[in-house]
């Protein structure tokens, strides 16, 4: 194993009296990388995380951690720590207490925890607060003692499981940004589950897609988003068009009655495909000037841009745009080669 | 207005209807006369009586101890049982709750009669050892039904969270999840001491010779006419645990604010 | 992870000492000993179909049906108005109904002796004003009332907290709809303290039926409850077959008293969207 990978996680399977949750998840992590799990619930990412964490056994495939395997080894011996959905924080303890938790168990000397547990509520701007009682904690509060929590035992891997989910917006965005600094700065490996695909596109190095149980795709963000694989990633990575089409031949693709220029080679002659188009690239025109022609049906302010709504005939464009159509008014839509993503026709499953 | 004085008025007859009796025993207490029914006057010779009856302080001495035994040993299987059941999925899981709860539905005479069915069929002698057996098994239903809602209440990722930062899972257990029930254990431990204190029909089919507890004295007396010693023995019971409940009452009021409030979180 | 091992003592106690005495009794209720060997047999049962028997029995469950109902009748009444109170009065008022059940409960039902005897306390007064002395003991009424007296606080505890729990704003929005208050007592707050009343009616009904130390005390010597039956059979006659004949019969008839009581639960919550 030619090594910078942490963790290689090898054809695991789970099942659960006899439903399978996790089917041959296969893929690797590597040291200092920020990884994000992203999937809709019961997607198996969690699962993923928990069997990485050594809190359920796969029942097939193998976890190797520095080349070594722990597929068996309980949580309590791996050098990996946790930040729970909802913290898991001990109630019964102050701050104090549960930061120290892990330190205790290692029979470190107080003077050496309280020097440590001081260092992370330093870290997370929590200084101060360790007398204070976990149900006195507002949400944020109680999410920066979880991190110092696993922190202060200086894992090689951090494990969050939707650690800001039950946080409101604005501190969520403000959170994301602190995690990144905190990560890139401690040079932490984080696996970060989330079904959040904004979360996931502004945090992450590498992003694992996962549906019912089985990888979709694994990439960087640019690329999850920009060349999603089928469907499903295309669907769940932002807004977008889906349309059906034909690969006439390479860089020549039909969909929509029109024939279109693009980028993809490697198909069938004449293959039926899949093609996307991210709402933001499609560009209205003058009518004579599109590709295509359409009738805005309707009109939304999103904040940023408009969202609206194109009718050719037979499919509803959504495009946005910073500039508003009147409903009813006819419209050209030109797009470019390099923004027309053609796929595979998704199996049906 | 009339609404709220009728209101008044039932409950206080209902509080009338439960009390009265309970009056009647302690004024009775104080009577000195051993017939029922006849006041001679004011006398505390019962009070006094109370520490030289042996009678009377020998079913005291086995009510207490038994219920102290009772208690701690099912509290302590209890309550493991529950966490063990917590730990259970399916079907297994099912059945044992469902065999818990036998003791719970079943009307107390038939727990009573089948334990003493079955202590004879073990030839085992009816006395100290039947009756702590029999209390035992009536009481860990309750223990655990009181601890299993706090360890559904707990967030399931504790224990997870505890072995997570290194703890083995006995100390998880004993750092963690006690301390995060122990209102439940609590809770289970009392229930199980007043229900085996104030237990008549199993106790009454598992006593043995020479070892009963009170309640079975007082059946037994009540048709010889009860022995107004008993009357200032419960007397003194009712009250002292009248103060205990006044003074955890106080205590909760102090505790009880912040308390609450994290849970609601 | 491995946490079910904590159960398995408790599973073994359960198997001896709860399943296995159950088995017991069903053995006994099914056998008869007969010149030195056991004998299968129906007669223990067949036994009890006995007019004098069934007779016993049919008082038995008429006694605590009427305690269940006059509980009932008393009870939801209590639960109603301490639920409509200030929460921190709630709590003392709810206490008031559980202090009397800490003190021995042969106690307080021996006490009704004094208050309901020929010279008890309410003789007393009967004949102070003028009246006969009235025979209050030793009769239906005595013991019925025994165990209302016994039984309220386990009707008015599940009732109270169930209505304590219904929210506020229920009963606002039925205000707000135009219902008044004896559409909003019938159509919201009873449907939705079905489950309370259930769990009271169950909690009384049950001790009522297989009672047999009220029946004694209040009823006499001569008073026969089913309850009674049974300590008779075991304890003086020393007949165990019949006794445990007796006991299987009551359990079976009181687990389908139960499942009938349940299925009514049910039936009620599934029904309750179309009130």
């Amino acid at each position: 194993m030619e090594n910078n990978h942490i963790i290689d996680l090898k054809a695991i399977s789970k099942e659960y009296d006899g439903t399978k949750v996790l089917d041959n998840i296969s893929f690797y992590v590597r040291k200092n990388e920020f990884v994000t799990l992203l999937g809709p619930s019961g997607c198996g990412k969690t699962t993923t995380l928990r069997i990485i964490g050594g809190f359920e056994q796969p029942t097939e495939g193998r976890v190797i951690f520095e080349g070594e395997d722990i597929t068996n080894l309980p949580p309590y011996k791996r050098q990996i720590n946790t930040v729970f959905q909802k913290y898991a924080l001990f109630p019964h303890m102050n701050v104090f207490e549960n930061i120290a938790f892990g330190l205790h168990i290692k029979k470190l000397p107080k003077e050496e925890i309280k020097k440590r547990v001081k260092e992370m509520l330093k870290l997370v701007n929590l200084e101060g607060f360790e007398e204070r009682s976990i149900q006195s904690l507002s949400g944020g509060q109680q999410q920066r003692v979880a991190i110092a929590r696993a922190l202060v035992n200086e894992p090689k891997v951090l494990l969050l499981d939707e650690p800001l989910g039950a946080l409101d917006l604005k501190l969520r965005k403000e959170m994301q940004t602190e995690l990144k600094n905190m990560q890139k700065r401690l040079g932490i490996t984080f696996i970060y589950v989330t079904h959040d695909q904004e979360e996931a596109l502004t945090m992450s190095d590498t992003i694992v897609v996962m549906d019912k149980g089985v990888i979709q795709q694994i990439g960087t963000p640019v690329d999850i988003y920009n060349e999603p694989k089928n469907s499903f990633v295309a669907k769940f990575i932002g807004e977008s068009n889906i349309i059906d089409g034909i690969m006439r031949e390479d860089y020549i693709v039909e969909f929509a009655g029109q024939v279109f220029n693009c980028i993809d080679k490697g198909f069938d002659k004449n293959e039926e495909i899949e093609v996307v188009i991210r709402p933001e690239d499609i560009v209205i025109t003058e009518p004579e000037e599109g590709q295509l022609t359409g009738t805005i049906t309707s009109v939304t302010f999103k904040g940023v841009h408009y969202e609206m709504i194109s009718h050719d005939g037979h499919f509803d464009w959504k495009i946005h745009s910073t500039v508003a159509k009147p409903v009813g008014t006819e419209v050209g839509m030109r797009v470019s080669p390099e923004n027309i993503h053609v796929m595979k026709k998704a199996m049906k499953r | 207005m009339v609404r709220n004085i009728l209101k008044k008025l039932y409950i206080f007859l209902m509080i009338l209807f439960l009390y009265a009796p309970i009056i009647v025993l302690i004024v009775y207490s104080f009577n000195d006369s051993r017939s029922r029914g006849t006041w001679k006057g004011f006398t505390l010779k019962w009070y006094a009586e109370l520490f030289t009856n042996s009678e009377i302080l020998s079913a005291l001495y086995y009510t207490i101890a038994i219920a102290v035994l009772a208690s701690i040993i099912s509290t302590i299987v209890g309550t493991f049982a529950a966490i063990g059941i917590y730990g259970m999925h399916g079907y297994g899981k099912k059945v044992i709750l469902n065999l818990n709860y036998l003791p719970v539905l079943n009307p107390d005479i038939v727990t009573a009669v089948s334990l003493m069915t079955l202590f004879k069929s073990l030839r085992l002698e009816f006395g100290f050892i039947t009756l702590l057996l029999s209390h035992i098994t009536f009481c860990i239903p309750y223990v655990i039904l009181s601890v299993l809602p706090k360890l559904r209440q707990m967030n399931k990722h504790l224990p997870e969270a505890a072995m997570d930062l290194g703890a083995t899972p006995f100390y998880a257990l004993r750092k963690v999840v006690i301390p995060e029930i122990k209102p439940g254990i609590i809770n289970g431990a009392l229930i199980a001491f007043t229900l085996s204190i104030d237990d008549f029909v199993i106790s009454f089919f598992n006593k043995g010779v020479g070892v009963t507890n009170l309640s079975i004295t007082i059946y037994s007396m009540a048709r010889r006419g009860i022995n107004p010693v008993i009357n200032a023995l419960s007397a003194l019971m009712f009250v002292s645990l009248l103060i205990l409940l006044i003074i955890i009452n106080k205590k909760d009021q102090k505790n009880f604010n912040p308390k609450k409030r994290g849970e609601s979180i | 992870m491995k946490m079910k091992i904590l159960s398995y003592p408790y599973i073994l106690w359960l198997v001896i000492f709860i399943v296995a005495p159950l088995f017991l009794v069903l053995l006994y209720a099914m056998t008869i000993y007969d010149g030195g060997s056991l004998k299968f047999t129906l007669g223990n049962m067949k036994r009890f179909l006995d007019p004098n028997y069934l007779d016993v029995l049919w008082i038995s469950i008429k006694l605590a049906l009427q305690t269940t109902v006059i509980t009932l009748l008393l009870g939801y009444p209590i639960g109603m108005i301490i639920a409509r109170e200030r929460p921190s009065k709630r709590n003392t008022m709810i206490l008031l109904f559980v202090i009397p059940m800490w003190m021995n409960f042969l106690l307080r039902t021996y006490a009704w002796l004094t208050l309901l005897g020929k010279n008890g306390i309410i003789n007393s007064i009967v004949t102070l004003l003028g009246f006969e002395p009235l025979n209050l003991l030793y009769n239906d009424g005595a013991v019925l009332l025994g165990m209302v007296y016994n039984f309220l606080p386990f009707m008015v505890l599940p009732i109270y907290s169930v209505l304590a729990k219904i929210d506020k704003s229920l009963i606002e929005a039925a205000e707000d709809l135009g219902a008044n208050r004896f559409q909003i007592f019938t159509k919201v707050i009873l449907p939705l303290s079905v489950p309370g009343i259930i769990t009271g009616i169950t909690m009384v009904f049950m001790p009522a039926v297989s009672t047999f130390v009220i029946s004694r005390l209040l009823g006499g010597g001569q008073y026969m409850l089913i309850g009674n039956l049974i300590e008779q059979q075991f304890l003086w006659v020393g007949d165990w077959h019949f006794g445990s004949a007796i006991s299987i019969i009551m359990m079976i008839f009181i687990l389908i008293a139960m499942a009938i009581t349940s299925k009514f639960d049910v039936q009620k919550e599934g029904s309750s969207g179309l009130w």
